[in-house]
């Protein structure tokens, strides 16, 4: 991708060109529109860490629910102190709006930072179920903070997430991983991901590299809890369990671990496929399962990847 | 301390099955390397396969316990050995992270074909032993908790003779210590493999049904958490290690029942995952186990 | 100017008016749709199936009768599958693509709470069947519900185990993520202790628990008179089991969430003998009730209505007596209407909307006896 400022720029630009038109839309398509952006926005940071960095991460779902619970405590408490009854102005809501996702990316940020300290010296399987049990353990914290809803959430959120502002971080979320990933540093996160040994050998730290790709990733996360919260008003710890981290984890795989293009088209279809199937929806999950286990026999560098398959060959003896 | 007694015995009995579905976890793992994801779900096809065989025998006898038990527990080792054939075996050699993934696929399609066949409304699993309570001074225990006991404490020996006593026995051992060492001695791997996961496999139907019977409402997700658990337990115990496994699963029991109890039951959850993040992190080996040096 | 360029400022005229009429809301011609959105499939299956039934039986009764202002009624159903986040959606797609003129949902409060600020953006009124949690209504203007609210029926609970049971030490159990089981046990908690009684124990737990033990030997510790269980009929069949199983032979009580076919088929002889409150018992001897029961065991294979049934039921009904004053099924003046419901007749009991849009009716405490659930007695608080 050539240029990718220039990119950004026109990406935004026509963010705000469809939400001008978002009226003429169906809201039903408009809300699978939202919910596939968001989901892009967790494929594309899970895919950093899972797919460039190498590091297997299965509690995506809890840096999401750290940033919806810490963005949404912003705006349900300044909401009204701050914009008053009314609700504001368009500036000052979106002024709001935007401190809240930041506050919220910035929590899960910081959650990224607790967890991957003392994850990041294991290994696969072990890394895995590290970050499955924090994930899980974000979650039952969750359901017994009182002053965050406990276990019956938080509801009334403002419904502060548009088109454009799903749009928007959609295209900030890949910017900021493409130019990561393609940079001089970002050679790093590769070679993290290739062979840690030999990294560490010329002298990579590659400790600080999985760090950096899990709180980015984080950050990202809880930028796309705070636009779901604004978006289904209501969020509960339940939403959030290990099931949902899962859902992210195939949608990587499916894209192909370490292919933006493709874990982005593999975000669309997945968020898709289960509105297109729901009048078998009993059955979708079934088709789901299935698929990625003959994705993983057949394809495992995934279904929209044109490359070779990743990782290292014959590495248990 | 009448309390205290009780709720030890409670952690035990609820421990004795996390041992159950562990020990499945710990020889799969012994032997390939590798965390059998669908083991929980064998663990829920057991319960259900007890379901449906228990109803079609009168309620409350012993050998008809018992005809219940043989039968899941044949069925699911023939379940888990497909598996093995069908998803895992094409893998053997390919990245962990793959057969991972395929072994998180394979529970999915369990739990969701499962909601699919048999509904997700729970179902009553019915009395198959028969059912009373013995109260000893204030400490009650049902003849269901001592099933399980007994059954767990007897399949632990079995499994021990198996190990160590036995041709196939030794064989495993040799696949778990070096895979291609032992096919130079003449070791057939894929029926060492096969026959470990049927093990596992009947292990864990064992699990579900004696689960189902202190718990008689089953339902296609049921064996999620407790699978979750069960294997923190087997980390806990030191993965690879049966006595381990078995001692892990009663320590996490016990731990749980105990919070379960108190004020903060409602973080019991967080517990068992707090336990593996600390195990984890300082004493990866677990309780029993020896800690290997990853070598380059 | 080209011709292009002539055109373009009428046609997008014509274009801009075309997708401006197509997208009001309810239509007036052709059938009136009912939404209905409820766990149709899942582990809540029992309530969304039982109210369905009620509710198609309604809409089949009035359509036999020529249909409403004309028009003929047409159910229209989401699935919400027993999950959390599915009631938004199912909503939303109700609302916009079906275009229906009501909205009748959800069983437990936690859906309702969901669904509720969409209808109530959208101007569409909801009528929540058994969601007793008070939040629910106080979302907006547009929310209604037909059954009463837990400070009601942890009054009635709570008179009921001091009055009718002479409990003195009563020991809680409450499922700590529903927010109705958790309304139900503060207000339950209130009361009792307002009525001079003692809570000698609290303990919690989680929907999908299958292990009290832990907390029923603490329980049983403090010796109570009663229990209180106020979460949902599985984990309450099972709590009882392993009650009697520790020797704790007291009676145990509870909520609306109690009430399935599945409680005595999985509860056995544990829940013999136990009490739970709801709003309607089948066995009533009022005539409309009896009346009701008849037709609804024709229509359906000879099972009994559940509470919620009737509740769906009376829920069509009502918004139906609304429709047929007005004579229109336009959202604001139909939202008026069913606001300003006094006494209507329904197989619940007679209900009136109040001030906070719940409905004021009677409860009753019904009993489990011999493998079947008994009408037990009628309680105001």
């Amino acid at each position: 991708m050539p240029k990718p400022h220039l990119a950004l720029v026109l990406a935004v630009l026509a963010a705000l060109g469809i939400s001008h038109f978002s009226d003429r839309i169906d809201p039903y398509h408009l809300d699978v529109l939202i919910g596939i952006g968001i989901n892009i926005i967790l494929a594309v940071s899970l895919n950093l860490v899972n797919g460039y960095t190498g590091q297997f991460s299965l509690g995506h779902a809890g840096f999401m629910s750290v940033g919806a619970y810490g963005s949404a405590a912003v705006s349900m408490n300044l909401a009204t102190r701050l914009l008053g009854d009314e609700g504001g102005t368009a500036t000052q809501q979106f002024t709001l709006f935007l401190g809240a996702l930041l506050v919220g990316g910035t929590c899960a940020a910081l959650a990224g930072l607790l967890v991957g300290v003392p994850s990041l010296r294991l290994k696969g399987d072990y890394l895995a179920l590290v970050t499955l049990g924090f994930g899980e353990i974000i979650r039952v914290v969750f359901q017994n903070v009182e002053f965050l809803g406990g276990a019956l959430g938080l509801n009334g959120i403002p419904a502060y997430t548009t088109i454009f502002w799903v749009l928007s971080f959609v295209a900030l979320t890949i910017f900021v991983v493409y130019c990561l990933v393609n940079s001089t540093y970002g050679r790093g996160f590769l070679a993290t991901r290739d062979d840690e040994i030999a990294s560490e050998a010329v002298g990579l730290n590659t400790t600080r590299y999985k760090i950096v790709a899990f709180v980015i990733g984080a950050f990202f996360a809880g930028i796309a809890g705070g636009l779901y919260g604004h978006f289904k008003l209501t969020i509960t710890p339940t939403g959030f369990d290990f099931t949902k981290s899962i859902e992210i984890v195939v949608m990587v795989i499916l894209g192909g671990m370490g292919n933006t293009l493709g874990v982005v088209l593999a975000a669309i279809l997945l968020t898709l496929l289960p509105e297109v199937l729901r009048p078998v929806a009993e059955y979708r999950m079934v088709i789901y399962s299935f698929l990625l286990i003959v994705l993983m026999l057949a394809r495992p560098q995934g279904l929209f990847n044109f490359r070779m398959p990743f990782g290292k060959k014959g590495s248990t003896s | 301390m009448s309390e205290f007694l009780q709720q030890l015995l409670n952690g035990l009995s609820l421990g004795a099955i996390y041992a159950l579905i562990a020990l499945g976890y710990t020889m799969v793992y012994g032997v390939l390397r590798f965390i059998n994801f669908a083991h929980s779900d064998v663990f829920m096809v057991g319960a259900f396969i007890g379901y449906y065989v228990g109803r079609l025998l009168p309620e409350g006898t012993l050998w008809g316990g018992l005809i219940v038990f043989i039968v899941a527990m044949l069925g699911c080792a023939l379940l888990g050995v497909t598996i093995e054939r069908l998803a895992y075996r094409r893998l053997r050699g390919s990245p962990t992270l793959n057969v991972l993934i395929t072994a998180i696929g394979v529970s999915l399609l369990l739990e969701y074909s499962g909601q699919v066949f048999f509904g997700a409304a729970p179902r009553t699993f019915p009395a198959i032993i028969p059912v009373k309570n013995f109260n000893l001074g204030g400490l009650v225990i049902s003849t269901n908790q001592l099933a399980v006991i007994v059954v767990t404490a007897l399949l632990v020996l079995a499994l021990q003779f198996i190990v160590y006593r036995t041709k196939m026995g030794t064989a495993m051992r040799a696949v778990s210590l070096n895979p291609k060492a032992a096919q130079l001695v003449g070791v057939n791997i894929d029926v060492v493999i096969s026959f470990t996961f049927a093990l596992g496999s009947a292990l864990a139907a064992a699990g579900g049904i004696l689960y189902a019977l202190n718990y008689p409402s089953i339902d296609p997700l049921m064996g999620v958490m407790p699978g979750l658990k069960a294997f923190v337990a087997a980390i806990l115990g030191g993965i690879g290690n049966i006595p381990g496994a078995a001692l892990g699963g009663l320590v996490l029991g016990t731990v749980e029942t105990f919070v379960n109890g108190s004020q903060w039951s409602t973080y019991k959850d967080a517990i068992a995952f707090a336990i593996l993040i600390i195990i984890l992190l300082f004493r990866p080996a677990g309780l029993l186990g020896k800690f290997t040096v990853e070598k380059v | 100017m080209t011709l292009a360029s002539l055109l373009v400022r009428p046609l997008s005229l014509v274009v801009a008016c075309a997708l401006v009429a197509s997208s009001s809301f309810a239509t007036d011609e052709g059938p009136i749709k009912i939404g209905h959105y409820g766990s149709l499939t899942g582990k809540d299956a029992a309530f969304g199936v039982a109210t369905r039934k009620g509710v198609l039986l309604a809409i089949e009764e009035l359509n036999a009768k020529g249909g409403v202002l004309g028009r003929q009624l047409e159910y229209v159903v989401e699935d919400i599958q027993s999950k959390q986040g599915e009631s938004a959606t199912a909503v939303k797609k109700l609302i916009s693509r079906q275009k229906v003129a009501v909205v009748i949902g959800a069983n437990a409060s936690a859906n309702s709470l969901e669904a509720a600020p969409i209808c109530q953006n959208a101007k569409i009124p909801m009528m929540a069947i058994s969601s007793t949690a008070p939040k629910v209504t106080e979302i907006g203007n547009y929310i209604f519900r037909i059954c009463f609210i837990d400070p009601f029926q942890g009054a009635v609970l709570a008179k009921f185990a001091h009055d009718s049971l002479h409990a003195k030490r009563v020991a809680l159990l409450t499922s700590n993520n529903s927010p109705y089981s958790v309304g139900l046990s503060n207000v339950f908690r209130a009361r009792f202790k307002a009525l001079g009684g003692e809570i000698v124990a609290e303990q919690k737990y989680v929907e999908g628990d299958k292990d009290f033990r832990a907390q029923l030997t603490a329980i049983r510790a403090a010796k109570p008179d009663v229990i209180a269980a106020t979460g949902f009929y599985t984990e309450a069949a099972l709590i009882c089991i392993q009650a009697r199983s520790l020797g704790l032979d007291v009676p145990v009580i509870g909520g609306d969430g109690w009430e399935a076919p599945q409680l005595v088929e999985l509860g056995g002889q544990a829940v013999e003998g136990t009490y739970y409150s709801t709003y309607f018992s089948a066995d009533n001897n009022a005539p409309e009730v009896m009346d009701f029961v008849e037709r609804y065991q024709k229509r359906w294979n000879n099972e009994k209505p559940e509470g919620v049934s009737a509740l769906g039921y009376d829920a069509v009904y009502l918004i139906v007596d609304a429709m047929k004053k007005i004579g229109t099924t336009d959202g604001p003046k139909l939202r008026d209407a069913i606001a300003a419901t006094k006494d209507f007749p329904g197989v619940t009991g007679r209900t009136t909307l109040d001030a906070h849009r719940n409905s004021e009716k009677a409860a009753v405490m019904l009993v489990v006896k011999n493998g079947r659930t008994e009408f037990f007695q009628s309680v105001t608080p």
